[in-house]
């Protein structure tokens, strides 16, 4: 008797460290949960951080006078004069007339280097489509410089270099004040491919790179994979072959990306002389690597059809092949969808393979084909996240962004899809 | 005519094949009194003129396609004056991008000898005659297939069988693709990887401790020799992933057992998505993240700590696959700790221990071997992970622990080796593939390890 209660008593003096070491042990869970989430957070918040600045353009806008003596361009129909032309004359003109306390030849150089380089050329753009421009005056926009571009965004973030002179930021910031620059939002980044100036770099050709691929790589992916489920979940004989594909199958699905980085380039490229970084070659290499992803998926949906659907079918005289084809897969559809939009936002992301093959040229032209040169989404953000010019890390932020609003959206069809037609059973 | 428009055309004249055998069967069958005098519906005898139509002509284009650059390559170089014929394969490469340079107009005609000038306009009228070939070739068969078909439709032929049987085929190979990749992979790295050993003993390569893959361009050049030693990228390699599972391991491993044993349904619904979005960041987020943000904070900590940090230092490529792995490792030991049996959680509780003393005593001892096979993947995933080491690893290989220092990783140099121009059949070039050959087996072997383990401890409980 007296056993029993001394035992109660160690038992009831333990429970108050016991129950310590419980909160304790909880505490941990949630610090873990706290850490991932932070992690999240601080990814999220430092991506949009450095790159929501990336979706504004800084630009000029200033009455420029086409005066065709200042341009030496008295008949702008000759193409040897249009050619010959002087196109930033008329920009540092304007600028000019703006700041008025600017004289000198060193400080009209000075000036110049508030304009965009890629000015000029939509200047010469204009002259040439319509010539009775000439010795009019015109409100035009324009980019300016990249260093302006960083001075009118991070000029008070220690981070950032500021490459204008002293001088020059005294000018940048009374034409700031006065809205002849201004921030306004980056439609160049949507509707150019990449360059080598930040500023008239865009993320055009990476898109369309990037849907000519996934376009290669989800025409051949998805009817091969769900065929392929359908072989092993439905006819496949119980023997050393089938075993043999199923192990081939998951540990595809385990291999490195880059592993088929190295296939693509010793089989398509140098065995078959595919021509390197185009859209199809790109699209083989994603296909082979998400086809194991598709597989799985595919053959777990069409698993969760039960047997009785199958039994029913047969009952009424469906061949084994009418089962699969008028039953089965319709009702596995949903599943495989939502399976295969997983393995094509996977394959949307990635990069290593795609280095291997080629897809890292730099490539102004938005691809206009399957086999012309291209790059893609992740591929330009790369790119550029590793070119040491300031303005590229923000657009590579940027770049980042939309990749991320892709990925989103194709995994939230996917939710949205298993949510609305996934039936359980 | 361009392959892509090639594939449309023959989709039309599968569904044309379609239509035509549904009519013909159809008008075959009036005569016997309805189509129920037909061995099999005329969907069936349609289907297969379609298959006849549509499969052979896709195979032919598929190995045109495959094999067309090839043999227009080999056809130019071979049409080279004898003076110009390549020597070796490096150079053969070299001739043929100046060719195709001065056929796409990127170099001008002036500048190349006349002989390449002459090479570049029969490479151009080469392809243009090969794409109308093919394009001819791959109708006539279209055509062809789908007029046998069609002619050999009769109402005593069981066509749903034969469509069937022929459907079964292609799921068939469908499903073989799997092993040829496979087969692809291993035959795609083996054959570089002997040829490299060829030029550099195969135990340099792996005892070697120093990594310095230049190859001289002059015979005379001083460090000619490069050094092919793979001992300090697998150290790095190692570093980084074993500082990723210090990371992820730990943090998944108990937001798995939070979430499985004390989260309230709400609370799990809300939390697993968002760790599942960690896993859904393309890698090469992860590595503008790790080199941009990550490693400029290191140092800076590192240097206000009196330490001296490397700006690419082993560190932050680690702490940020770590973070990419964390939902990897909780989802695998949340599958497992799920998978133990309530009666053995039951049995624990009823006994007066706590959750906790559950959680350590009783249900971890029985996941163990499963989260062990988890934590194996997690390894073979960081071991094989590439943007994230490519963006904020080193390059230079250096045999060391110190996670402030930069190390290079396996990957890392694949990726250096392979991208931009290559010299082909230089050690440097081959040595990517014998790399990767180490890679494949290494991921391999821990994948079928923990396969086989996950696979073992499902069944003791199934």
């Amino acid at each position: 008797m007296t056993n029993s209660t001394s035992q109660a008593e160690i038992v009831r003096q333990s429970l108050k460290r016991r129950y310590r070491k419980e909160r304790r042990f909880r505490a941990y869970g949630i610090a873990a949960i706290a850490v991932a989430l932070t992690a999240l957070v601080v990814l999220f918040a430092d991506i949009i951080g450095k790159g929501y600045t990336g979706f504004l353009k800084t630009t000029l806008t200033l009455e420029v006078t086409f005066d065709p003596e200042l341009m030496y361009l008295e008949d702008p129909t000759d193409p040897a004069q249009l050619r010959n032309g002087d196109y930033l004359a008329p920009l540092i003109a304007a600028l000019k007339k703006e700041l008025p306390e600017v004289s000198g030849r060193r400080a009209e150089r000075a000036l110049k280097g508030l304009i965009s380089s890629y000015a000029a050329s939509d200047v010469k753009d204009l002259v040439a489509a319509d010539p009775a421009i000439m010795g009019t005056t015109q409100r035009l926009t324009f980019l300016a410089s990249d260093d302006v571009d960083v001075f009118a965004k991070h000029r008070d973030d220690a981070s950032y270099s500021i490459k204008l002179t002293e001088q020059q930021q005294a000018w940048a910031l009374t034409l700031l004040e006065r809205g002849i620059i201004e921030n306004s939002f980056n439609d160049v980044f949507f509707s150019n491919g990449d360059s080598r100036d930040p500023g008239h770099a865009g993320v055009l050709g990476a898109i369309v790179g990037s849907l000519l691929t996934m376009a290669v790589t989800l025409l051949l992916s998805f009817p091969i994979g769900v065929s392929a489920a359908i072989y092993l979940e439905e006819f496949a004989p119980q023997n050393r072959l089938t075993d043999f594909i199923e192990v081939n199958i998951n540990n595809l699905a385990a291999v490195p990306s880059i592993i088929f980085g190295l296939l693509g380039l010793a089989v398509f490229i140098n065995l078959f002389g595919m021509p390197r970084s185009v859209p199809v070659v790109g699209g083989l290499v994603l296909m082979l690597m998400t086809l194991p992803t598709i597989i799985i998926s595919s053959r777990a949906a069409i698993k969760s059809v039960p047997p009785s659907i199958r039994e029913a079918a047969q009952g009424i005289g469906a061949s084994k092949m009418q089962v699969v084809l008028h039953h089965v897969l319709p009702l596995a559809m949903p599943g495989m969808l939502t399976g295969s939009i997983i393995g094509m936002a996977q394959a949307l992301g990635e990069t290593a393979p795609l280095l291997l093959i080629g897809m890292v040229a730099f490539i102004v032209d938005v691809p206009d084909g399957f086999f012309s040169s291209a790059t893609v989404l992740p591929v330009q953000i790369f790119l550029w996240a590793g070119s040491p010019e300031q303005g590229f890390i923000e657009r590579a932020s940027a770049a980042i962004m939309v990749l991320l609003a892709f990925l989103i959206s194709m995994n939230a069809l996917a939710i949205w899809l298993r949510k609305r037609l996934e039936r359980r059973w | 005519m361009q392959p892509a428009n090639l594939i449309p055309l023959i989709v039309v004249l599968v569904v044309i094949a379609f239509a035509l055998g549904y009519a013909r069967s159809r008008a075959l069958a009036v005569p016997m009194g309805g189509i129920k005098h037909l061995k099999s519906l005329p969907f069936y005898y349609a289907a297969r003129a379609a298959m006849w139509c549509g499969l052979p002509a896709l195979l032919v284009l598929a190995c045109w396609l495959g094999f067309e650059g090839k043999v227009i390559q080999t056809l130019v170089v071979g049409s080279l004056p004898a003076e110009l014929q390549p020597d070796s394969a490096g150079k053969a490469s070299l001739i043929l991008s100046q060719i195709s340079n001065v056929a796409s107009g990127a170099l001008s005609a002036d500048v190349v000898p006349p002989a390449i000038a002459e090479a570049a306009s029969r490479l151009t009228g080469l392809q243009q005659s090969s794409q109308t070939m093919m394009a001819l070739l791959v109708i006539c068969i279209a055509v062809l297939g789908g007029f046998v078909a069609w002619l050999r439709i009769a109402p005593h032929i069981n066509a749903r069988e034969k469509f069937e049987t022929t459907l079964r085929r292609i799921f068939f190979a469908c499903a073989g693709l799997a092993i040829l990749t496979t087969v692809g992979i291993v035959f795609s790295v083996i054959f570089e990887t002997i040829r490299f050993f060829g030029k550099v003993p195969i135990t340099e390569f792996l005892f070697g401790t120093s990594w310095s893959p230049q190859t001289a361009i002059r015979a005379d050049q001083v460090g000619a020799e490069g050094a092919f030693g793979m001992i300090p990228l697998f150290v790095g390699t190692l570093l980084i992933s074993a500082i990723a599972m210090v990371v992820a391991v730990p943090v998944g491993l108990m937001s798995a057992i939070y979430l499985s044993e004390y989260a309230s349904p709400r609370m799990r619904g809300i939390i697993k998505p968002l760790l599942e979005m960690l896993a859904g960041v393309p890698t090469v987020v992860y590595g503008f993240f790790a080199a941009l943000t990550v490693a400029p904070f290191i140092s800076g900590l590192a240097a206000a700590l009196g330490l001296q940090a490397s700006a690419e230092s082993a560190l932050a490529a680690g702490l940020v696959m770590g973070i990419m792995i964390i939902p990897f490792v909780s989802s695998l030991s949340d599958d497992v700790i799920n998978a133990v049996p309530q009666s053995l959680r039951d049995g624990s509780l009823a006994l007066g221990a706590t959750q906790s003393e559950t959680m350590k005593k009783v249900i971890f001892p029985a996941a163990l071997p499963g989260i062990m096979g988890g934590i194996l993947l997690a390894v073979s995933r960081a071991i094989g992970e590439t943007m994230i080491v490519v963006m904020a690893a080193g390059l230079a290989a250096n045999l060391t622990a110190n996670p402030l220092e930069a190390v290079t990783t396996v990957t890392v140099q694949i990726v250096t080796l392979l991208v931009g121009d290559q010299e082909f059949d230089s050690a440097k070039t081959l040595a990517a593939f014998a790399l990767g050959m180490l890679l494949f087996v290494v991921t391999l072997a821990l994948n079928v390890i923990a396969l086989h383990v996950v696979r073992k401890y499902r069944e003791q409980y199934d």
